[in-house]
Parts: structure tokens; sequence; C-alpha cells
């Protein structure tokens, strides 16, 4: 808080930029967020009015920066602490809590009744809930008293191809369940990663990432693990029709590299070299979950054109 | 005159930023507009003809 209020005094005479309040919607979860839903709404079955997904992959995109710019006003106290966040505007004081809590209710409320209204309720009410679930869930109860904060709290990130889905068919599918839960497996070793070596950050301002608590050793362990489970099941789109034969190329190829550097993670222990592992992983992990959804963009635009 | 029009706490650096800032809400909300009424017409489709006066 102390650094927080000396920081923000420079800057509170200030205006805030349209530039600050794009900067609370988290710009870059958003892309991701918008790519795995698309792919999802694309790769569902049936017919959709390119303006009714437009307006759907719209309100999505405005959902999750709604959830980031209310992550941010919760967080605001710790992330003043932290390096990796001490730059975003509530931080500097750029923004104010309460434009950050205005900004951010006022987006989830917009975008859960525009695609409730314009496309369906099934999408809505699931932004609705996926809202509600990074915010009360993740951000207020688990990020600061569970090391599973990242397990359960991913849930919240795994929802957009759900909702992509929903914006397409109407209701949940086994396949878009299969959606929610490769991102859903892939959250934790891809947040671990960066715990790994952002570890003495998250350590001084008590948050319960699992190196914090349970020692980095665990923490390679349980990186490993989850990596295990998610690479063959990132596969399994191809045998339910979801993806083709370019999917299944790229994510085999995409698999065994993110097997690899996970096993180098867990093998490297000790000085910058396991520094510069759990950075790799991490970067790769990005890498990893665009490259899957882009395939399968690729693959359900292509094969839409030639219907 | 110019001096009513401008006030006296915002320096121009400011009054640019909620200037721009104002435009953006502005085309938001011009968005929105669009959105709902474009969104109304693909939904309601042919339908719009069959509707009993």
């Amino acid at each position: 808080m102390t650094v927080q209020s000396e920081v923000g005094q420079a800057d509170l005479a200030m205006e805030p930029s349209v530039g600050d309040f794009i900067q609370l919607m988290k710009p870059r979860v958003m892309t991701l967020v918008i790519l795995t839903a698309l792919a999802a709404m694309l790769a569902a079955p049936g017919h959709l009015h390119p303006v009714l997904g437009t307006i759907g992959i719209i309100s999505i995109a405005i959902g999750a920066g709604a959830s980031g710019a209310l992550n941010m006003w919760y967080d605001a106290d710790i992330d003043a602490r932290m390096a990796r966040t001490a730059a975003r505007p509530l931080p500097r004081g750029r923004v104010t809590p309460e434009e950050a809590l205005t900004f951010g209710g006022v987006l989830a409320v917009g975008s859960v009744l525009t695609l409730g209204v314009l496309v369906n309720w099934t999408a809505g009410a699931l932004l609705g809930l996926t809202i509600a679930f990074y915010l009360f869930v993740y951000t207020m109860w688990l990020k600061r008293r569970t090391p599973h904060n990242i397990v359960i709290g991913g849930a919240a990130g795994a929802f957009p191809p759900m909702i992509g889905w929903a914006v397409a068919t109407g209701d949940i599918s086994l396949n878009s369940l299969l959606l929610f839960l490769i991102i859903f497996m892939w959250t934790p070793p891809h947040f671990w990663a960066l715990a790994l070596y952002r570890c003495r950050d998250y350590e001084r301002v008590g948050v319960p990432m699992l190196p914090v608590v349970a020692g980095l050793h665990e923490t390679r362990r349980q990186i490993l693990f989850y990596s295990v489970l998610l690479v063959p099941l990132a596969i399994v789109p191809y045998f339910t029709g979801l993806g083709g034969i370019a999917y299944l190329v790229c994510t085999v190829a995409l698999g065994i590299v993110f097997l690899g550097l996970a096993v180098r993670v867990y093998l490297t222990t000790e000085g910058r070299e396991a520094d510069a592992a759990a950075r790799r992983l991490f970067w790769f992990s990005i890498l990893y979950l665009y490259g899957l959804f882009a395939v399968l963009l690729v693959e359900a635009t292509t094969s839409r054109l030639m219907a | 005159m110019s001096e009513e029009k401008t006030p006296q706490h915002l320096d121009p650096a400011a009054e640019k930023i909620r200037r721009r800032r104002s435009i953006a809400i502005a085309l938001t909300l011009g968005f929105m507009v669009v959105a709902f009424y474009v969104a109304t017409f693909v939904r309601l489709g042919g339908n719009v003809a069959n509707g009993t006066l």
C-alpha cells in the first residue's frame, strides 16, 4: 500500500488516457481469449450469421477485458509490489480504484447483456459465469489463500472456447468441454513456470503460489505431471473429429517440445539455468496454446469456406 | 469567450486526453447502437414481413 500511495501521488493529477483503460483490459490476455473463442465458434457445427458471430466475439473480448479490469481493481495493493505488475495503471496512479471498478463493472454488465440479448442466453450466461468466477472465486477467494489458486482459477481462462461454441450452437457439447479441459490443464504448467522464476515476488506479497508454499521441487514435479496430462489430451480433438490432420501433426510436434521443456524444468534445479528453463517453458506454453487454436481456426475456416 | 469554454483547472494536455476519452466513449456507444440495429434485422430476417398488425 505504501508503494502504491507514494507512486500514485505523483501521477494523480494526470487524466487517465484511453491507453490506460485499454491496459486495464489486459490486451495480451484478451488476444488469447479472442483466438480460443473464435476457433471454437468456427469449429462448432451449424450456420451462424457473420454479424452475430462478430458481435459474439466482441462481447466475449469485452467481457474478458472487464474481468481484467476488475482483477486489477482488487489486486492493486499486491500489483504495486511486484516487478511484473508494478507498471499497471492502478499502481502507477494513472487510474483510481473507483474508475477501474466502474469501468470493469460497466463492461461486465454490458458485455453479458449484449451477448445474451443479441446472440443467445447460453453464451451470455457462460460469459457472466466466467467473469464472476474470475473475480469472486479466483481473485477474491483463492488467489491469496491456496497454492491451488491457479488450478481452480484457471477454469475462468478455460471458459472462452465454451462461450464461443455456445455462440454458434446455443449449447454445450463434449467437444466444447474438451477445449475447456485443454486450457484447464494448460494453465498450471504455464503459470507455475512463471511462478518458478518470479517466486520471490510472490513470496514478498504473500500470494501462496505453489513454489512459495510447497517448494521448487514439488512445483517442478507438478509442472511435469500436468504437462503429461495436457499433451495427450490436446490430441483428442483429432479423434472426436474437431481437428483435422494438420491439427494432429501440429499438436504432436508442439506437444513433444512442450514435454521436452517440462522435463528440462524438472531436471534443471540449480542456478540461472533453472530460471532460464522455467522462462523458456513459460514462453513456449503461450506459443503452444496459440499454435493449437490457430491451427484449429485455420482448419475450421478452410472447411467452412469449402462447404 | 474562449476562457469560459476552457475550464481553468485543466491544462491543455489534460484537456486533450479528456477529449480523446470522450471520443472513445462516443465511438463505443455509436458502435453499440449500430450493433443492436443490425443484429435486430439479422435476427428478425424475413419474418419482419410476416408479423400481423
